[in-house]
């Protein structure tokens, strides 16, 4: 049986939030990045303690804000804020579909 | 300071803890609890990852390595970030297949497998053993500086074995009570989680306030701090790049493997709005935590004599300043770090040995199966409560025979890199449907022993690792040196142990799992897995067995309780329509039931237990191929069924249109002969009413002639009617036979033009044509066409109000039709008559001047239904345009001579 296809044209509002949900994705990624910044060139001598730790931090505060911001914009769907538009969602607590008979 | 007032205080604070719980469990059980589940205790709660070697040691390896000590921090801030793509799989899998640790997150995805539930357990407690050892030993050496306030030395206060074992004893009662209280652990629990969250509270207010203290009291200002960090031991930033990396990765890969994290995350979590609000909440609590560090080691190490151990400068820079309060809220602060992860790590630990060790050897033991006898729900409890004892007592040990042995953060990362080798067959069951138990085992063993040679062996210095073996490695073969292979030096230790390790692993992983072949049920839970999102339908494992209802009851009462197993059973016996308390023993229920058990004692113990009931009778391809042969057939069914819908619907939907058809038939019938008998009664009128004037009285011959001419022209005209009539029934009843023959069309349409000619009053109409065009072969009936052409010319000549009426006729061959067109240069036919010209009696201009009965058209599109062709009205020509079209059914051959007008 071959496996349901996904739409190719999505709903202008389906279409912002899976792009809401790439920017999700995508944070760690650029976090990751980020963080590992410093090793660039690192190997040319030691460096303040002072700066790279503001460096450090700042980034880290930047994440979290952008977290807690997509995090905000991804609670206000109807369907919860785990959801994804193309996932057939299970809402909490309602057992699967089978155990109805 | 007086350490016997620390105590009472510690023990003041330890009871309101368990008050705490006490409440936060007697809530959950009322309905004012929802508060327990909200995000911020759940984010809370997570904080367990920082230890006790967090709360201290982290100033102490800032003290030693500068900014480092970030990257434990870094790594969960990563995963906690991209909760979509890992966090969000995990906590769906943990409540669709009710997973109750790491250990049976691993045994479930691969088929149930107590073997990999075996070997993530003792990895577990391998690993967790040292930093459980590394909790006591901080809360013993924090009490010993305060002893060493009154006593005068650290170093001789630090050998009182006693405090450790106190505090051990005191957690394992924590634990037990508050820990092994309900069985189900989907029930959560609450009062764990609750004293946890106040404790990290605790913990985050102690550090922030020793924080501000030391920068706003002792330093002055963030300036000022930063200048005693360019001025510091530390402000040279060496960063190793390597390591900085591994540690980032490895603090990532523990924060998920960690079988107190996974606890809190996956198997504590209710819903994913907390997730999502712990996503930026935990970061930011991390953030907090470490953005004192560094200050606090520079100003410690500015400020404290050299020698002081920087692991308690938390503790001792407050103490040095005399500033006692604080001293005391910081050494809270690193007691609820250390006790709250040692209860987690003990409440998982111990469900993992009691669901994978302690219960399949119970299970064993007792040949005589799962119901036969026995109070399986003790048992689980005692097993439970045993192995918590069993984990602290281990760690205990380690504590005593290790005591002093390594810094703080050395343990740490040891662990870490131990526990991080489920990484592979964690992540590859949550994305590869291709993994399998064999790969799994065969990577985490393999991953284990590189750890455990390259990292924990060498870990407890030369009593188990002679330094000639580290050196020349063993039996001198020197490219196995523990923290050298292949002859590679210079790496760090634990970086060195985790790239192997990690290679190791998970490269057996993938080649074991590629040359394997999984078992069905290991395939239906690797589906299971690898598509929680996309649907949270659980995965068959049970056929249609011999299980009896009432074994499986007894059982279920065993391990769930009286009630809830009743419960559970008359639910599904009323679902399935039966009355009582024993259902049929389907596969759904037995699914059902052996999910409800496996969040007691893990799935692959309830597996096993159901399974013994049943007789063993788990899924084999046999019965998956009756399965799918059912589903196949339920599809089909399901389609014919549409399919007979469907049709049933084309039916009721031709019936209403033929009915609609019927009816406008029956009104069209009644139009006609209305219509009929006017046309009939007309000239019937005018020919009585002159007979009976010619009958009654002698008339002028003049007007004799006149009125017998009038009477014969309505005769005629009768005549004519009734032969359109007649012609045009014979036509639509089909009865006309045709006589088809081979001819030419412009003999035809001479003949056409000819008889109009005769036909009309004279020809006073232009015709125009072009006669070569017309010169084509066609297989048709030549009298009945010649007969709509006339019509169309007479046509022409009666309705062409033009003053000087012409007449085009133009053949044109259009997409394999000939079409013949008969266009003049009248005034045409007003569009909205364009639709009725076709149908009978329908006279544009008034009836006399006609002078026919309005069948002409009607006849012609008769006829050319007949030959194939049709004849429509062509708009937009400049005045009346009709096309006739045929088809072209024109051979080489078939051409006949044309003859010449």
């Amino acid at each position: 049986m071959a496996a349901p296809r996904e739409p190719i044209y999505l709903g202008r509002e389906t279409y912002r939030r899976r792009r809401l949900i790439d920017a999700v994705r995508l944070l760690p990624v650029a976090g990751a990045l980020f963080f590992l910044g410093p090793i660039l060139g690192s190997g040319a001598g030691p460096r303040s303690t002072a700066l790279g730790g503001l460096y450090v931090f700042a980034v880290w505060f930047g994440l979290i804000i952008l977290a807690a911001v997509l995090g905000r914009w991804l609670a206000a769907a109807p369907t919860g804020v785990g959801s994804d538009p193309l996932e057939n969602d299970v809402p909490d607590g309602v057992e699967p579909e089978r155990e109805g008979r | 300071m007086n350490s016997n007032l620390l105590i009472s205080v510690s023990l003041v604070y330890v009871a309101f803890l368990f008050l705490v719980a006490f409440g936060a469990d007697k809530w959950a059980r009322s309905d004012r609890g929802s508060w327990l589940r909200s995000p911020l205790v759940y984010t809370l709660s997570l904080s367990i990852y920082c230890t006790g070697w967090t709360f201290y040691g982290a100033v102490g390896y800032a003290a030693r390595s500068g900014l480092e000590f970030v990257t434990i921090y870094l790594g969960p801030t990563l995963v906690m970030v991209g909760w979509w793509w890992i966090l969000r799989r995990l906590v769906r899998i943990g409540r669709a297949q009710r997973i109750t640790s790491v250990a049976d997150l691993i045994s479930s995805r691969y088929g149930k497998s107590n073997l990999l539930g075996v070997i993530v357990t003792l990895l577990a407690v391998i690993g967790t053993t040292p930093y459980i050892a590394l909790q006591l030993q901080s809360v013993t050496l924090s009490l010993a500086v305060f002893r060493a306030e009154d006593a005068g030395a650290v170093a001789a206060a630090a050998e009182q074995p006693g405090t450790a074992l106190w505090v051990a004893i005191g957690l394992a009662v924590f634990t037990v009570v508050f820990g092994t209280r309900n069985l189900d652990v989907n029930e959560r629990h609450h009062g764990v989680v609750t004293a946890i969250a106040v404790e990290a509270v605790v913990k985050l207010v102690a550090l922030l306030a020793v924080g501000v203290f030391v920068v706003w009291t002792l330093a002055g200002g963030p300036s000022d701090v930063a200048r005693i960090i360019e001025e510091s031991p530390i402000s040279a930033w060496q960063i190793d790049g390597g390591r900085w990396a591994a540690l980032t990765f490895l603090a990532a890969a523990a924060f998920l493997t960690l079988p107190r994290m996974f606890h809190v995350l996956v198997v504590e979590n209710v819903d994913e709005r907390q997730l999502a609000t712990a996503s930026w909440a935990f970061p930011l609590y991390l953030f907090l935590m470490s953005l004192f560090v560094v200050p606090i080691a520079a100003v410690g190490l500015a400020r404290l004599p050299d020698g002081a151990n920087p692991d308690l400068f938390v503790l001792t820079l407050p103490l040095a300043e005399g500033r006692d309060g604080l001293a005391m809220l910081s050494f809270l602060g690193g007691f609820s770090s250390a006790t709250s992860m040692v209860i987690v790590a003990a409440i998982a630990l111990s469900t993992m040995v009691s669901n994978h060790i302690v219960m399949p050897l119970w299970l064993s033991f007792r040949r005589g199966g799962a119901s036969m006898s026995g109070d399986v729900r003790n048992t689980v409890l005692i097993a439970r409560r045993v192995s918590i004892g069993g984990v602290l007592a281990l760690g205990y040990l380690y504590y005593r025979f290790s005591v002093g042995g390594e810094a703080l953060a050395a343990i740490g990362l040891i662990s870490f890199t131990g526990i991080a080798q489920v990484l592979p067959a964690m992540l590859g069951g949550l994305f590869w449907r291709g993994a399998t138990r064999i790969g799994a085992a065969a990577g985490l063993v393999a991953g284990f022993t590189v750890w455990s040679y390259a990292l924990f062996l060498p870990s407890f210095g030369a009593t188990v690792f002679s330094p000639e073996l580290m050196a020349q490695g063993p039996w001198g073969v020197d490219w196995l040196r523990p923290q050298a292979f292949f002859g590679i030096e210079g790496m760090d230790p634990v970086v060195h142990a985790l790239v192997w390790s990690m290679v190791v692993n998970t490269t057996l992983f993938f080649i074991f799992s590629l040359i394997s072949f999984p078992t069905p049920l290991e395939r239906l839970q690797g589906a299971q897995f690898v598509n929680v999102l996309e649907h949270a339908q659980a995965g068959r494992g049970w056929t249609r067995g011999g299980a009896e209802a009432e074994d499986l009851l007894i059982m279920a009462q065993r391990i769930m309780g009286g009630g809830e197993a009743q419960a559970l059973f008359r639910n599904e016996a009323a679902d399935q329509g039966k009355s009582g308390y024993l259902p049929d023993t389907t596969p759904e229920f037995l699914e059902r039931l052996e999910r409800e058990l496996s969040g007691s004692v893990g799935s692959a113990t309830a597996h096993a237990m159901v399974g013994q009931i049943v007789g063993g009778a788990a899924v084999s391809v046999e019965d998956l191929m009756a399965v799918a042969d059912e589903t196949q057939q339920m599809l089909e069914y399901s389609s014919q069924l549409e399919a007979k819908s469907e049709e049933l619907a084309r039916t009721a939907r031709k019936l209403r249109e033929a009915n609609t058809k019927l009816t406008q038939l029956s009104v069209q019938k009644d139009a006609f002969l209305s219509q009929i008998s006017h046309e009939l009664r007309t000239p019937m009128t005018s020919i009585r009413a002159f007979s009976e004037i010619l009958r009654e009285g002698p008339l002028e011959a003049e007007a004799q002639q006149k009125y017998a001419g009038i009477i014969q022209d309505e005769a005629t005209r009768l005549t004519r009617l009734l032969d359109d009539l007649l012609d045009l029934s014979v036509l639509e009843a089909g009865q006309g036979a045709l006589n088809i023959q081979q001819t030419n069309l412009h003999n035809v349409i001479e003949r056409a033009v000819a008889a109009a000619g005769i036909a009309g009053n004279g020809l006073r109409l232009g015709i125009l044509r072009d006669t070569t065009r017309e010169d084509v072969a066609i297989e048709t009936d030549p009298d009945r066409l010649a007969q709509v052409f006339i019509n169309l010319i007479a046509n022409a000549c009666k309705y062409c109000d033009a003053t000087d009426p012409k007449l085009t006729i133009w053949v044109s061959k259009q997409r394999g039709r000939l079409m013949v067109d008969f266009v003049d240069n009248g005034s045409g036919i007003p569009p909205e008559a364009e639709t009725v010209i076709f149908e009978k009696f329908s006279r544009l201009s008034d009836h006399q001047k006609a002078g026919g009965a309005g069948l002409g058209l009607a006849i012609c599109r008769e006829i050319m239904d007949k030959l194939g062709g049709a004849i429509a009205y062509l708009p937009g020509q400049g005045g009346a345009a009709f096309r006739v079209s045929l088809p072209d059914k024109a051979d080489g051959d078939a051409r006949g001579p044309a003859q010449p007008t």
